[in-house]
């Protein structure tokens, strides 16, 4: 056992054990690093961390402006009572739906992980290629499909017709069931993919070990393998949770119109009403209610060392 | 009989391998059934959701609907420069990274990761907040949506590239430093070819991010339509088929690509262990 945790890989213990160090890998000092960074920085800083300077400012616009006439920053704090009391419901609806997709994903996502990870021998690359491969279809393309797929009189409704899964006049369309299903199939490959990586670093010889202490199957997947792919799972699941609570294009194509996901609330505010005060308070609100949740998360899980 | 007896044995043997492609079969549903309505004929239909009658048409006249074909020109051409920029960037970035110690560095690693992981919605309502309250409301559009591309394609390159920086074997680069290569020499003559596999990768991923995007460039494009857009657009009035033409040939293109030069890396991996 102990030689196996105590092989270090290759390259990663520079001047471990007297030996010379391997290559000056970083560089330290100069002025090279600085030059190399600033234009990715620049851009970032530019148009990712300033808007959100500028985002915070729109929360707290007046909201008697308007598009035509200017707003002005007034520290109206009350923007983000108006958006929780008006928009509460599809914030909730949006952290909900992206909760049970991310759990469905997970389910899916970890056996086709696995199955690549060990089981797949020599195929493994062009089955990691398959994973990514439907993604070039567009995205809206792919989503407007599982209205054909889930129509009213398409073929699943009617196998769960005929098994009575669905009532006669049971439908797919228009329901939160087709919203959900639309999100796990566009974000599983969000998930198989850190999946993968933390399931492909597992040394076999860990679980081949806990079979010869005479662990059952299940009991070393879970006591060996399943801790390990830990890190795997906390990834996916955020690479997933994340952009499923803040998505609206499922809930707009699959969705009743009733049930609006807080994406096509904020993306209507901004775009078709123009009421930015609001929209930038409900856009704040859902980053720090995930900020939030992913610390917590994170936490409870462990992996603080993610990052 | 015989076959189906064996198939079910491989299947009792292969479970999990079994489900894992159960899965992967589900995730190209949505590709066939768009691949299908690109021969559907609907021009006499009502119901754009279902497949009528087989037709070569949408294939044979793949512009016919007005301003289809100009989306989908637009779109190449924001993808390829923000596909040129990110990667340079990117690149650029990554080899700061992973080569050089400096100051703000943890914080640097923070800010590339974090795009990845905000909600498009929020980032392309922040960004048309800036843009907005910076006084370009006005003149939203090609630009705007290219800074935008740029801004979410980096992370990912800056990952990717990372990646194989990373795990790069040093004793390649030592060798040449040996046999009395300049600085300059290792890194064009082998460092550069070693890491060409993660930029190209880096490359067709932020074209794909790009071209595929619809919820930050619906917010930040003003009145200039990409194809997502138009698809989009198209959905609330009635989809043409056409763009499952469109659809098919990106799948199609895309996927000989990535073939191409997974067939190009087998090949280099046996003239290594050949050499």
């Amino acid at each position: 056992m102990t030689h196996v945790l105590a092989a270090p890989p290759a390259q990663s213990a520079p001047g471990a054990g007297g030996a010379p160090p391997a290559a000056p890998r970083r560089r330290r000092g100069g002025l090279t690093g600085y030059l190399l960074i600033a234009p990715a920085a620049l851009w970032l800083g530019l148009f990712f961390v300033v808007p959100f300077y500028s985002l915070l400012a729109t929360s707290l616009y007046d909201p008697e402006g308007s598009v035509l006439t200017g707003y002005d920053v007034t520290y109206h704090w009350q923007n983000f009572v108006t958006a929780l009391a008006q928009y509460g419901e599809p914030l909730v609806r949006s952290l909900w739906y992206a909760a049970l997709a991310t759990a469905v994903c997970l389910v899916l996502g970890y056996v086709l992980a696995y199955a690549i990870a060990f089981r797949a021998g020599r195929w493994k690359n062009l089955l990691l290629v398959l994973v990514v491969a439907p993604f070039f279809t567009s995205f809206l393309l792919r989503t407007l499909s599982w209205k054909v797929i889930l129509a009213d009189d398409g073929f699943v409704v009617q196998a769960l017709q005929f098994v009575h899964l669905l009532g006669p006049d049971g439908r797919l369309l228009a329901t939160p069931v087709a919203v959900v299903a639309g999100l796990v199939y566009n974000f599983l490959p969000f998930m198989v993919l850190p999946l993968y990586a933390s399931l492909e670093k597992i040394d076999h010889r860990l679980v081949e070990a806990a079979g010869d202490l005479f662990a059952s199957p299940a009991r070393a997947f879970w006591h060996v393998t399943w801790p390990l792919s830990l890190p795997g799972v906390v990834g996916g699941t955020l690479l997933t949770f994340i952009p499923a609570a803040g998505d609206y294009v499922n809930a707009a194509l699959l969705g009743s119109p009733n049930e609006q996901m807080v994406g096509n609330v904020i993306q209507k505010l901004f775009t078709t009403t123009g009421d930015y005060a609001t929209a930038g308070a409900l856009s704040v609100i859902l980053m720090a209610v995930i900020v939030t949740m992913v610390i917590v998360y994170v936490r409870k899980a462990g992996t603080e060392d993610l990052l | 009989m015989n076959a189906l007896h064996r198939g079910w044995a491989w299947v009792k043997e292969h479970l999990v391998l079994t489900l894992g492609l159960l899965v992967l079969a589900y995730m190209y549903v949505p590709n066939v059934v768009v691949a299908l309505m690109s021969f559907n004929d609907a021009s006499e239909s009502r119901n754009l959701y279902r497949f009528q009658s087989f037709t070569w048409d949408n294939w044979l006249n793949p512009c016919a609907p007005a301003g289809m074909c100009e989306s989908v020109l637009r779109s190449i051409e924001i993808g390829l420069l923000a596909t040129v920029v990110a990667t340079t960037l990117g690149t650029l970035a990554a080899f700061a990274l992973v080569r050089h110690r400096f100051r703000g560095r943890g914080g640097m690693n923070l800010v590339l990761f974090l795009p990845m992981a905000s909600p498009e919605i929020v980032m392309g309502s922040s960004l048309l907040a800036l843009f907005v309250a910076s006084g370009f409301g006005g003149k939203l559009g090609f630009w705007t949506i290219l800074i935008a591309h740029v801004m979410f394609c980096l992370s990912f390159v800056v990952v990717t590239v990372k990646s194989r920086l990373g795990g790069l074997d040093a004793s390649l680069e030592q060798a040449a430093a040996d046999l009395y290569a300049t600085e300059f020499q290792t890194f064009w003559r082998v460092t550069l070819p070693l890491v060409m596999p993660g930029i190209l990768g880096a490359a067709l991923l932020s074209f794909s991010l790009s071209f595929d995007d619809f919820i930050i460039t619906n917010l930040n494009a003003g009145q200039t339509v990409t194809f997502p857009m138009y698809v989009w657009g198209a959905a609330q009035r009635g989809v043409p088929m056409q763009v499952n033409v469109v659809g098919t040939v990106m799948f199609v293109v895309a996927v000989a690509v990535v073939l191409v030069g997974e067939a190009g890396a087998r090949r280099r991996r046996r003239l290594l262990e050949a050499a």
